[in-house]
């Protein structure tokens, strides 16, 4: 089920101030996070976002198209390489 | 067989059902046309007169996304997912299941027929 519209979208606090602070000061940083959930809003266009997905930290650069998407949409947290033994088909990433 | 939107409308079957002939058209929107049109949904294509085709064909196009268009912009969508390279996207590319369902069984729809594969033992029976 959808989220209230009352509500708003969900962006972590914290990160919120961080993303207001650098787009007052014209600066571009990349921004650490753990916060998966935090929707991306316009207000994050351009800037760059560590995402952490359980190990590392995936440099994620926000664009126009990802808005209303959430962070951790962007950091994948399974990497499958396929089964041993298996040749073809390795595409995509 | 009267065309609208470019397919043929099977002319004998009841215009419900006639009208979902055309891709984007369901049940319930035929129903909604026809009512728009204050035919029933019991009479068939070939009862209508020339201006009712022609009416609905009009309504059709300007009012509902269908057929190629509709094709085209459910692509776009799914172009777009994977453009951005979200999760949704790389489960796109790879056609896996999109939307959490499992994969270690079934998922036969996305993934096509089942490949074989030697020495892939079975589960234990419990």
């Amino acid at each position: 089920m959808a989220r209230s519209l009352k509500k708003g979208p969900y962006v972590h606090q914290k990160l919120q101030r961080k993303v207001d602070t650098l787009n007052l000061t014209d600066k571009k940083r990349v921004i650490k996070t753990w916060s998966r959930a935090s929707m991306i809003t316009p207000d994050f266009v351009g800037h760059t976002f560590a995402v952490h997905n359980g190990r590392q930290f995936i440099p994620v650069y926000v664009t126009e198209n990802m808005v209303g998407h959430r962070l951790g949409e962007f950091s994948p947290t399974r990497n499958y390489r396929g089964h041993s033994g298996k040749k073809k088909d390795r595409r995509g990433r | 067989m009267p065309r609208i939107a470019g397919v043929d409308v099977p002319a004998r079957k009841r215009g419900e059902v006639a009208l979902t002939a055309i891709y984007g058209i369901g049940r319930s929107r035929a129903r909604e046309i026809l009512a728009r049109m204050d035919l029933d949904v019991d009479t068939r294509p070939e009862d209508w007169t020339d201006d009712q085709t022609r009416k609905i064909r009009r309504l059709i196009e300007d009012h509902y996304l269908v057929e190629g268009q509709l094709r085209t912009e459910t692509q776009l969508n799914i172009k777009r997912l994977m453009d951005i390279g979200c999760y949704r996207g790389l489960r796109h590319r790879r056609n896996l299941p999109v939307r959490g369902q499992r994969t270690q069984t079934n998922a036969r729809t996305r993934k096509g027929r089942k490949k074989t594969v030697a020495g892939k033992k079975k589960a234990p029976r419990k």
